[in-house]
């Protein structure tokens, strides 16, 4: 291992130690109270303290860990293509409703990424979605949001 | 005695009427795929079915869940045995053996074995379970807000120690739960905290959305894109009958496996892991032929099966009886009550007794429902893994968007849990236990009301948690257990907890490798 290489605990413990002081920050505007009568900011301010403590340990004994650089992101295609349709079901889910945001991400998921047939792709996520709206909606009468002509 | 008998007489009642019924057999039946595929653990399945719970009535919710807890340590060994494929983490010793066992024809003995210990571990852990946590209840109504909050910083504790790698990382990712359990409206003084404008966030980020995330999402991302090719084998049904040699060289590694694992269960931390393991050494060390360990002894196969299905009825004990979850499963198991306006704690088992003695009976009844479905039923259930995965992510992602957006009709969840499924797929990269955080989610708001009230009580002396007994031991254990934990830290040396590290997905294990 070379020694003062970047590891995976140290930048970890970093990013949490920095997390740690934006919370200490934002919690500037909430009520501290006092030590003997603390207020709504003082719990965060303690946790965030401890937070702060523990991401400092792990950088001290984080020499040891993986480097940065060993770490395999073979699956980072995958992983980008998941959460950006994560992203577009948040999206779209209130607008284009349930059966219209599952359909679309099922599609680019199956024939963009998986490289599926559109003939496959479509039939898989036409059939999921209608079938998934009728099981919930339907028969469970879990409110989904419903899209354009309210499909 | 006699009262327990009476109370368990009408938990059998409630158990089997054909609702709950239905539901422990749904369970169980889910369970056991979520333990065959692999990628799919225990915790991830919960958390992906949680929502579909919202519906039901308390006892059938948990009954589900339950089920499917179990279920899926019964399924995990399938896989585990007939290819080397650890459904899900504790599984992971039963492939050394188990699969030797395969390898000698023996497949359908070493499946019989497996399923016997797990229904001898899973019923008598009940029992276990059934005695011990209403008297540790009733002696739990004595605590005041000091005790609870003892109790609650010695369980986060305790937690850290026994979780794998780090115990700095782990008490820093129960720091980052905790911090997140602070976003919303305090209890005690009606400020809104860290909102942003979201009202949404009113009452705090929500346990399910978050689960779904880390447990779920994370697991997709992780494992998106990997092949899983298996030669699935399928042992025929005359294969199933263990010879009486193996039965009797099991009997004792079952009896032990029970025992150790229903003790480790009822500690925080990861029980059904830590216990195959630790009764895989155990067995191993107290064999007359260790040198048969790897090469399919059928001992090496029952220790470990049986203690890690005898943990998983360890780990409701503190939750039903204490309110305290002992892990991850039981935290989201504790969100799913608390849904339904339920907290579990030590007046759980006197409010709602029919929630837990139908609770404790369905047990009973899904051991033996797991017993009757999984051995004949084996060879129906690995043909699962026939389902390309590229199918199968983006039907788990539709559901779990599904699921989390029920909860509430609210976006705000699903982008809760596209953010923690980001943030648990790098901190499971960067082998970070994320347990810790949803159980520090679900502990934060007892954990700042019992030390406000503690205080309130007080008048503002810190002495309050030094003076009351229970609440100095606890607190003294809990000290003791952070300084034996950090002293690698500072000291350099090597921890036992080196050796067993986090989830085994995020290091790529539990990939099909046959």
């Amino acid at each position: 291992m070379i020694r003062g290489a970047l590891t995976s605990d140290r930048l970890a413990g970093a990013a949490l130690a920095a997390a740690a002081i934006f919370v200490l920050w934002e919690s500037r505007a909430l009520p501290f109270g006092t030590i003997r009568d603390p207020g709504a900011g003082a719990v965060p301010v303690l946790l965030a303290l401890a937070l702060l403590v523990c991401s400092l340990a792990v950088v001290v004994g984080g020499a040891a860990a993986q480097p940065v650089a060993a770490i395999p992101w073979t699956e980072w295609r995958h992983a980008v293509a998941i959460l950006g349709a994560c992203v577009f079901m948040a999206l779209a889910l209130e607008r284009l409703g349930y059966r219209l945001t599952i359909l679309v991400t099922l599609l680019a998921l199956l024939t963009l990424v998986e490289r599926k047939r559109w003939v496959v792709g479509a039939v898989f996520a036409i059939g999921f979605s209608v079938g998934s709206y009728f099981l919930f909606n339907t028969l469970l009468r879990v409110p989904l949001p419903l899209g354009p002509f309210r499909f | 005695m006699i009262e327990t008998l009476q109370n368990l007489s009408s938990g059998f009642g409630l158990a089997l009427s054909p609702a709950v019924l239905l539901y422990a057999f749904v369970g169980c039946v889910v369970g056991t795929l979520v333990g065959v595929l692999p990628g799919v653990g225990p915790l991830a399945g919960i958390s992906l079915l949680l929502p579909a719970t919202f519906g039901l009535d308390p006892t059938s919710a948990i009954v589900l869940l339950a089920g499917i807890y179990y279920g899926a340590m019964y399924g995990g060994s399938t896989t585990s045995i007939l290819m080397r494929i650890p459904g899900e983490a504790a599984s992971v010793m039963t492939c050394i053996d188990g699969y030797a066992m395969t390898q000698k024809g023996r497949a359908g003995a070493a499946l019989a074995v497996a399923a016997i210990g797990s229904f001898v571990a899973g019923t008598v852990s009940v029992v276990g379970l059934m005695l011990l946590a209403p008297p540790l209840a009733e002696f739990a109504l004595r605590f005041g807000p000091p005790e609870n909050f003892a109790l609650l910083v010695l369980g986060l504790l305790v937690l850290a120690y026994m979780s794998g790698g780090s115990m700095a990382k782990a008490l820093a990712m129960a720091a980052l739960g905790l911090l997140l359990g602070m976003v919303g409206i305090d209890t005690m003084t009606g400020v809104f905290r860290f909102h942003y404008g979201l009202v949404e966030l009113g009452d705090g980020i929500g346990v399910v959305p978050t689960a779904v995330g880390l447990f779920g999402i994370s697991e997709i991302l992780l494992s998106a894109g990997r092949a899983i090719r298996a030669e699935i084998r399928r042992p025929r049904l005359r294969e199933l009958l263990p010879s009486r040699q193996e039965l009797r060289d099991s009997a004792w590694p079952i009896a032990r496996g029970t025992v150790l694992g229903f003790g480790i269960g009822i500690l925080p931390g990861p029980g059904h892991v830590i216990s195959s393991f630790v009764s895989y050494a155990v067995e191993r060390r107290l064999s007359a032929h260790p040198e048969r360990f790897g090469h399919g002894a059928v001992e090496g196969l029952a220790g470990p099966e049986s203690a890690n299905n005898a943990a998983t009825s360890g780990a409701f004990v503190p939750m039903l009886a204490l309110g305290l979850p002992s892990g991850a499963i039981p935290a989201i198991m504790m969100a799913a009550l608390m849904i339904h306006g339920i907290a579990p704690g030590p007046l759980l088992i006197q409010q709602q007794p029919q929630l837990f003695w139908g609770f404790i009976a369905s047990m009973y009844v899904g051991n033996v429902v797991l017993l009757i479905l999984n051995l004949p039923l084996v060879g129906l259930f690995v043909n699962i893994l026939r389902i390309p995965y590229s199918f199968l992510y983006p039907s788990i992602l539709a559901f779990a968007t599904l699921g989390v957006y029920a909860v509430n009709s609210s976006v705000v969840d699903v982008w809760i849990m596209a953010g923690t499924g980001l943030l648990g797929y790098v901190l499971r990269k960067f082998d970070f236990e994320i347990a810790p955080i949803v159980l520090g989610l679900v502990l934060a708001p007892m954990l700042e009301l019992s030390f406000r009230q503690s205080l309130a009580m007080s008048a503002g002396s810190y002495a309050i948690f030094a003076t009351r007994p229970i609440t100095a031991v606890m607190l003294l254990v809990g000290l003791a257990l952070l300084l034996l934990g950090l002293r690698p830290v500072f000291t350099g040396a090597g921890s036992w907890r080196e050796a067993t590290g986090p989830e085994p997905a995020a290091r790529g294990e539990g990939e099909g490798k046959p």
